[in-house]
């Protein structure tokens, strides 16, 4: 699924990993043009792994913006490394995308 | 196996876990809290300890509480987990990034703000619990 922008740079001693997203974040208090609510659509959980190994962990509210930025940075990781996302939303939807480290 | 094929079955695995299985892993009681101390309890904040340790960089004003971009690092030694609040939201409870094998203590995000409010951040670090907040004043309501 082609819905994540990432970048995986190696600036000195760290790794550092920008990944934007692509997901309406809807809270579920938000009202459409008809004063119908738009239902609770959003980002739950994030995992973020190197080289296969689980580094982040991250559970998400509605209070992360749409579409979500996220930078992490990791120390020990090289050019060539591989860093992969995924996230699974509160519909059941997930999305998966890797990135081969490069030198900054 | 190669790294690709194993990510891809990785993928299609987790894809057919069911729901309920990843809905275990959500912190729902905590992120549906609508008062603070109620989401840091469900977190299982306790004890607090006030720290300059934990760096925040957040600007003084956002323009637009859709997007407020969040930057947190913490230098406090084996830290495991960054959480972070905004007092005032709807549901205060943003976030809970975890850390292993690597990862440092430091995370950017774009978080959404109600009103001018306290964003507190609550850093977990060898099983004991450090807090430091930056107050960012809010010119439009940016949770709709």
């Amino acid at each position: 699924m082609d819905n994540m922008k990432m970048r995986a740079q190696l600036k000195g001693d760290f790794v550092e990993v920008k990944v934007l997203m692509s997901h309406p974040m809807e809270t579920g208090r938000r009202k459409d043009d008809f004063g119908q609510l738009i239902p609770a659509h959003f980002v739950q959980l994030l995992t973020a792994t190197l080289n296969g190994k689980t580094v982040l962990e991250a559970q998400w509210g509605t209070g992360i913006s749409k579409n979500p930025y996220l930078t992490f940075r990791l120390k020990g990781a090289k050019v060539g490394d591989i860093v992969a996302v995924t996230w699974h939303d509160n519909h059941g939807a997930t999305a998966t995308q890797d990135i081969v480290v490069t030198q900054a | 196996m190669r790294r690709r094929e194993f990510l891809l079955g990785f993928a299609a695995f987790v894809a057919l876990l069911p729901t309920k299985v990843l809905a275990a892993l959500w912190n729902k009681a905590a992120f549906e809290s609508v008062q603070l101390k109620d989401a840091s309890k469900y977190l299982n904040v306790d004890a607090e300890i006030p720290s300059a340790d934990i760096q925040i960089v957040a600007p003084d004003r956002a323009e637009n509480g859709a997007i407020v971009q969040v930057e947190v690092k913490s230098n406090i030694a084996n830290t495991e987990a960054i959480a972070i609040f905004v007092d005032k939201n709807p549901t205060p409870l943003i976030a809970n990034f975890v850390f292993s094998n690597g990862a440092e203590p430091f995370v950017v995000t774009r978080i959404k703000m109600a009103e001018t409010s306290d964003v507190k951040i609550v850093v977990k670090a060898d099983g004991r619990y450090f807090t430091n907040s930056k107050n960012v004043e809010v010119l439009e309501n940016g949770c709709g």
